[in-house]
């Protein structure tokens, strides 16, 4: 008896490990290796033509932290974080209410909200880029309605990751949108009916009953957000190039620049690591701290 | 008395709030859509009457025509085309065979290995670009469709999506189908695969969206216009230093989103309710 149930057992973890073979092999050569590549290469030299690669330790890490490059590039995507995470999802959540009440043509609505969502953001930039030009730019013509001067949003320092920042708000919002238009449907009506016998004011009720049952969601959407803030890049490619002076640059832009147009791969290597340094604090908290305190419902 | 009164009051004035409410939602709602209409206005209008937002020049069609003359369209879509289906087969097969395996199989390290799996759903592929690019070289698959696709296929965002799926299906119909006669695959092929269609449906489209909309992988790993994505393609036929104007610049842009906005449009609840499922699961 024991023999067979050893037997089943054997069996049952050689499919397992059969079934899971596929992606243990895919996960081992594109996630697991590279990681651990990236930071064995983080800690040599760039290897030259007169010079080959050698262990320097820390070295790739203090330079960085030398380069002024880097801090300006860091200080741009905490302010790219800073600015599009909670931006992008109280207009997600506007959104939400009004799509899920009972405004005048909702359908239509909810559809302008969503769409830039399955845009490609190479296209989505395309599409400002006709906002954005100087003299020709619709906010440019709009401008001149009202006598102001011609500016080049995405040619000056101040502004260009500010335009960057809009876009990647117009891209993401109706995204985050669907995930509270979901969480709304689920708050029962009567709620809404006690608030309303209660006398609660539409702005209590919200504050009071709707936002903190919504707090799970929001959470979700926070990660999600964050980690957007590190992947949403591609329309630098197209509107700034990371320019005027780096005033745009982002980190993962950076990390593309270091490695495919300069070459210093170990560089490239040091920065990587400490972005995913970065994601792996993000990962703790939603799997510790995020994910026990919003089992409550 | 004065209570009712002051009751009346207050409901007139939350239906002024009302009011003002939907005005903002929609003026929001025009306001999202406006770039996109504005690029669709002006791809079949002359860019002089584009730029001076002429309303009442005539429509062409020229910006289309030379736009699809500029750049091989077709070879770009069909590489498009390629991609996302090897990915969707390959991510099918991938995850469909972990998720089981983490579902319904006992075997020892499997929460071990299930942890290192949630731990890629934050080490982003975008971000592995450097070794990832070494690794692809290495395997002989740079500048090959394969090549663009294989980092996206052991998807830890679809074996979690998966398992959630077959972990859903009551243990009965599995021990049916072995009394049945069936082996492992046969119960996953048979009975698990099936019931779990309309998570394979959420999966896809939230899958071919990703990978139709990707740039910056494609960029590195591609060098070529036979394997060059539509996103990829479309970025060099826009850059700045081409020269090329905006009115053609849109129309290539409405062409290379319009399969999957027009599919949108059309799917649309389809298209939140797969988001939705894959985003909340």
């Amino acid at each position: 008896m024991a023999e067979h149930v050893n037997r089943e057992r054997r069996r049952q973890a050689i499919y397992g490990w059969l079934l899971l073979s596929p992606a243990a092999i895919l996960l081992s050569t594109f996630a697991i290796y590279p990681t651990l590549a990236t930071l064995w290469s983080s800690l040599f030299s760039r290897h030259t033509r007169r010079r080959p690669s050698e262990f320097v330790g820390a070295e790739n890490y203090a330079d960085l932290f030398a380069d002024p490059t880097f801090w300006i590039v860091v200080k741009n995507n905490l302010m790219y974080a800073g600015v599009t995470i909670p931006v992008s999802i109280a207009i997600a959540l506007a959104m939400a209410l009004w799509a899920n009440s009972t405004i005048p043509a909702r359908g239509f609505a909810r559809t302008a909200y969503f769409t830039p969502t399955v845009l490609p953001m190479i296209a989505a930039a395309n599409l400002w880029l006709f906002f954005y030009t100087p003299g020709l730019g619709i906010l440019d013509k709009i401008g001149s309605l009202f006598g102001l001067p011609s500016v080049n949003w995405l040619g000056q320092p101040e502004t260009a990751l500010w335009a960057i920042i809009i876009v990647t708000i117009w891209k993401e919002a109706g995204f985050f949108m669907i995930f509270y238009l979901a969480a709304l449907q689920t708050i029962p009506e009567d709620l809404k009916e006690a608030a309303d016998i209660e006398g609660a004011h539409r702005w209590t009720y919200f504050r009071r009953i709707v936002f903190p049952l919504l707090m799970p969601t929001t959470l979700f959407i926070l990660v999600n957000a964050l980690i957007n803030s590190v992947k949403l890049i591609d329309h630098l490619f197209i509107l700034t190039k990371g320019g005027p002076n780096d005033a745009s640059k982002l980190i993962l832009y950076y990390i593309w620049e270091m490695a495919f147009a300069f070459f210093d791969a170990p560089q490239a290597a040091a920065l990587t690591m400490l972005v995913l340094l970065v994601l792996g604090v993000v990962a703790a908290l939603k799997f510790t701290w995020l994910d026990k305190r919003t089992h409550y419902q | 008395m004065s209570g009712g009164a002051r009751g009346q009051g207050s409901r007139q004035g939350s239906r002024l709030a009302r009011h003002i409410e939907a005005f903002a939602g929609l003026l929001l709602a025009f306001v999202w859509i406006t770039p996109l209409l504005f690029a669709f206005w002006a791809a079949f209008h002359s860019t002089s009457d584009a730029v001076n937002l002429n309303i009442a020049a005539p429509w062409t069609l020229s910006n289309f025509r030379t736009a699809w003359a500029g750049a091989p369209w077709l070879q770009y879509f069909l590489n498009t085309f390629v991609l996302v289906t090897v990915v969707l087969i390959g991510q099918f097969f991938v995850t469909t065979l972990a998720g089981f395996a983490f579902a319904r199989v006992r075997f020892p390290g499997k929460d071990v290995v299930f942890i290192l799996v949630l731990m890629q759903l934050f080490i982003l592929p975008e971000v592995l670009i450097v070794e990832n690019y070494a690794m692809v070289s290495r395997l002989g698959l740079f500048d090959t469709i394969l090549g663009v696709g294989m980092p996206y296929m052991a998807s830890a965002f679809g074996i979690f999506l998966m398992r959630q799926a077959f972990k859903s299906i009551p243990m009965e119909l599995h021990d049916a189908a072995r009394v049945e006669g069936c082996g492992w695959f046969g119960i996953l092929w048979r009975v698990y695969v099936p019931l779990a269609r309309p998570t394979y449906l959420a999966y896809a489209l939230v899958s071919v969206s990703t990978h139709w909309n990707n740039f910056l992988w494609p960029l590195i790993v591609t060098n070529s216009p036979d394997t060059r994505p539509l996103t990829v393609g479309l970025s060099i036929f826009g850059a700045p230093e081409n020269g090329v104007d905006i009115s053609v610049i849109s129309a290539a842009t409405l062409m290379s989103v319009a399969p999957l906005l027009i599919a949108f449009l059309i799917f649309q609840r389809q298209f939140v309710q797969a988001f939705l499922r894959a985003g909340i699961k």
